[in-house]
């Protein structure tokens, strides 16, 4: 949830800034400026050790997933064979179900961020085409909110949900349902910042037009606007897919069984006590498995979630 | 205007989340919270006349966001503001007349040749039998049945009840019962149980299926707010002592069943008056703000010297650079923090054995924290490239090449020109870096749980920030502290509050809405 909620306010700049540099539009070759040297191969060279910096500890992932012995004391950064012990061994594993997390993480991760671009959308499309009392005091407050993440009501929330648990049991500790209300409660925020900034960006004059036609303020919000504001609308659901995927502190407070943890969760319990060692093979087989559909979504949406990260939020 | 098929939608919406509300409210009364059974039929009008109505447009988009946010925000952080003001932890679970209920009920033992009951465990219908209040469902020897709880004994209406032919209860309507081997699994609850009966004595289980009834040996004189344990000789009396029970006689003996009381401000003036705790939260606070400052400082000189490293027209590949080195940011923030785990292990880890050294990262002080600064340069340096790259575009290239003119080289030029231009367009993001990491959770908790511990107070980890603190007192071992948690917590607020305000003035958006 953290993640989602950063401080920083939409900057459009910003934004047209990294999407010109993240996007695949080649800048033009310019002619040799002066200052450098006449070379670029230093730039290669130190290119390649800063390549090298990040993608060691990723090398060393895959090492010790494929490490026939699985344990940590053998794993080494290069990788010594291969074997898919470690991924067979852990998912069979019945005290340990993997898929089950897995399973629970994409739950989670999904239905918040749906639910949470859907909470925002509307509360973008109030700030943005409607005019009220108290329209700009809210939008300060919910920039306000997001300076306070929720992790530091923790134990409040905590109790909240027991109490909840006690009454409606589906809903309390222990649910994913529960995890995924709490992490609705910050959907606002950010969120609303980033959506609004865009939903401004659509002409004004298409809704007129459309109440001309006699269209009610619901139709045109569902028919028209979500169609037009679609781009930011999948910008939001990443991000947010994104950070709830990643968020530990909440879900390893709410979900104390084994059966209703996420891959956070869950793969945290493989590295404590004395079977961290024996278990670091399957552990990190579990860490590249689970690590696949972030990195997708990182790799095939580069340019809409670096640019809402630098925008909206913070890691 | 609205055409039927919208019109029937929205009111089928609006009468089944009525019916979801009536059925909650319905949950609350039957656990007897009358205050939620209102805010309860409160938020059900005011969503009817929200949505029912053609008035106040803007709130029926705003109402559901709000709604999550007042409930799953708003509340938790004013209930953090008053659990602070209160002593609510570990012994301090209930209220005073509860506390007292149970001391009673405690203290029951067996009188000699008196009947014992049949008894079933159960929880009430729906509930996770691993986590549930356990109830009894106790058969007199005369055949009656009854519900045992931690508030009393009610019978239990013989229809839809059955019983084994010893009278053990099967099934009962409203309860699930607990199979053998579940009830065995909650065998510590279990022999904390005791069903206070109305005239002083108690129901205590014995083994898993019967259960006797028993005479208390404390008593409790409410003229005098003192209880009585005639089980020993003398008997011995108990006065109230910090929403404790002790022994008048003996101040180091007191009952585990303290109560939950308001204690103003005295959690506040334990963090700076208890010597321990003092220096303990002082050398959290001064390493949480180093770790802050040097987790930004050390990702924004590495992104920034590789935005400039990459900061050439000529320089080819720099999509697939650009791809790969983003790859730390994508990893999951919990894959990361457990990976780096395993490489500073100090026997076994890779960084130790690849540069051939012994250092005791997560043992140290010192090590633990290079550790964490370690990784979350990893993790972080990403970020602060990709918006340097952004910024470094944006500056105009006539503005190098002016400096160039006026015989400015090309240190000159980098930090006269590009970095002046640089820092005021990443500024803030650098400011809302610093905010995040004050609060960094999940790095510190999963590389080192706060820890290596030492010193004189052991609640205090020497790579510890103040919410990985605040969480330790609430959720971690034996004895939760929620009242002590949540000040620590406030304080961490008040932090953020003032610390954001300097970034909460500068921020343009504040002009900007329109």
């Amino acid at each position: 949830m953290s993640t989602v909620n950063a401080p920083v306010p939409a900057d459009p700049r910003m934004d047209a800034r990294v999407s010109e540099e993240t996007g695949t539009t080649t800048t033009p070759a310019s002619p040799k400026r002066g200052g450098f040297g006449g070379s670029v191969w230093w730039r290669h060279a130190l290119g390649i050790l800063a390549l090298m910096w990040a993608l060691f500890p990723i090398l060393f992932i895959y090492s010790a997933a494929t490490n026939p012995s699985g344990t940590l004391n053998t794993a080494s950064l290069w990788p010594s064979g291969f074997s898919t012990k470690n991924f067979t061994d852990l998912f069979n594993d019945s005290s340990r179900p993997f898929w089950t997390w897995y399973k629970n993480s994409m739950i989670i991760s999904f239905v918040g961020a749906l639910g949470a671009v859907f909470l925002g959308a509307c509360a973008a499309f109030a700030f943005s085409r409607l005019r009220f009392k108290g329209r700009r005091g809210g939008m300060m407050f919910l920039l306000l909110t997001t300076f306070f993440p929720a992790l530091l009501a923790i134990v409040a929330t905590y109790i909240i949900f027991a109490a909840i648990g006690d009454v409606l049991p589906a809903l309390g500790l222990n649910t994913v349902t529960g995890l995924i209300l709490a992490y609705l409660g910050g959907a606002l925020g950010a969120n609303v910042w980033l959506l609004k900034g865009y939903f401004d960006t659509v002409p004004r004059e298409l809704d007129e037009a459309a109440i001309v036609d006699g269209a009610s303020h619901a139709r045109i919000f569902f028919t028209m606007t979500l169609r037009l504001v679609m781009p930011i609308l999948v910008t939001v659901f990443m991000l947010v897919f994104v950070g709830l995927y990643g968020e530990f502190m909440l879900a390893s407070v709410f979900l104390t069984d084994v059966d209703n943890q996420t891959l956070g969760v869950g793969l945290y319990g493989m590295t404590l006590g004395n079977d961290a060692n024996t278990l670091f093979g399957r552990f990190t087989a579990g860490a590249l498995l689970g690590s696949i559909p972030v990195m997708l979504l990182y790799l095939a949406f580069q340019r809409q979630l670096v640019g809402g990260l630098t925008t909206g939020s913070v890691k | 205007m609205t055409k039927p098929i919208a019109l029937a939608i929205k009111w089928v919406l609006i009468v089944a989340t009525l019916a979801g509300i009536l059925w909650i409210a319905t949950r609350l009364a039957q656990a007897g919270n009358t205050m939620a059974v209102v805010i309860a039929g409160l938020v059900g009008m005011g969503i009817l006349a929200v949505y029912a109505t053609r008035r106040s447009v803007p709130l029926k988009y705003l109402v559901p966001g709000l709604l999550f946010m007042i409930l799953f925000q708003l509340w938790p952080v004013l209930y953090t503001a008053s659990l602070s003001t209160t002593n609510y932890g570990d012994g301090h679970l209930y209220s005073k007349q509860e506390s007292v209920t149970d001391i009673i009920a405690q203290s029951v033992r067996e009188v000699p040749d008196t009947p014992r009951y049949k008894m079933s465990v159960a929880i009430a219908e729906g509930g996770d039998p691993v986590t549930a209040d356990l109830v009894l469902l106790l058969t007199k020897p005369d055949g009656s049945t009854y519900v045992g709880e931690t508030t009393g004994l009610k019978p239990l209406p013989p229809a839809g009840v059955e019983k084994t032919s010893i009278g053990k209860i099967t099934k009962a309507p409203g309860y699930t019962v607990l199979t053998a081997k579940q009830a065995n699994a909650r065998s510590k609850d279990l022999s904390a149980i005791a069903v206070p009966t109305s005239d002083g004595g108690g129901i205590k289980p014995v083994g898993l299926s019967e259960a006797f009834e028993g005479k208390a040996t404390v008593t409790y004189d409410a003229a005098a707010d003192k209880l009585t344990d005639a089980g020993t000789t003398p008997p011995t009396v108990y006065a109230p002592k910090d929403a404790k029970w002790v022994n008048v006689a003996d101040a180091t003996q007191s009952f585990p069943q303290g109560w939950k009381e308001n204690i103003g401000l005295a959690n506040y003036s334990r963090i700076f008056t208890d010597s321990t705790i003092r220096s303990g939260f002082l050398s959290i606070f001064i390493w949480n703000i180093a770790f802050a400052i040097l987790s930004v400082l050390t990702t924004f000189l590495l992104g920034m010297l590789i935005a400039l490293l990459f900061n050439d027209p000529r320089l080819r590949g720099k999509a697939i650079y650009r791809s790969l080195l983003i790859l730390p940011y994508a990893l999951p923030g919990f894959v990361t923090a457990l990976v780096w785990k395993g490489m500073f292990n100090q026997d076994y880890g890779i960084i130790n054995q690849t540069l051939n050294i012994s250092v005791d990262w997560l043992g140290t002080p010192a090590g633990a924290k290079a550790a964490i600064l370690i990784t979350n340069l990893w993790l972080g340096f990403p970020y602060m490239f990709i918006v340097c790259t952004g910024a470094l575009q944006s500056i105009p290239q006539d503005v190098r090449e002016a400096a160039t003119i006026d015989g400015a080289n090309a240190f000159r030029t980098l930090r006269s020109i590009i970095m002046p231009l640089l820092l005021v367009a990443v500024g803030p993001l650098l400011l809302a870096s610093f905010a995040f990491n004050f609060n960094n959770f999940g790095l510190i908790y999963l590389l080192t749980k706060g820890g290596p511990f030492n010193g004189a107070d052991t609640s205090i980890g020497s790579s510890d920030l103040l919410i990985t603190y605040a969480f330790r007192l609430a959720f971690s071992g034996s004895a939760p502290n929620y009242g002590f948690a949540a000040a620590v917590s406030v304080i961490i607020f008040l932090l953020v509050a003032l610390m954001s305000i300097p970034g909460f003035r500068r921020t343009k958006a504040l002009e900007e809405v329109n």
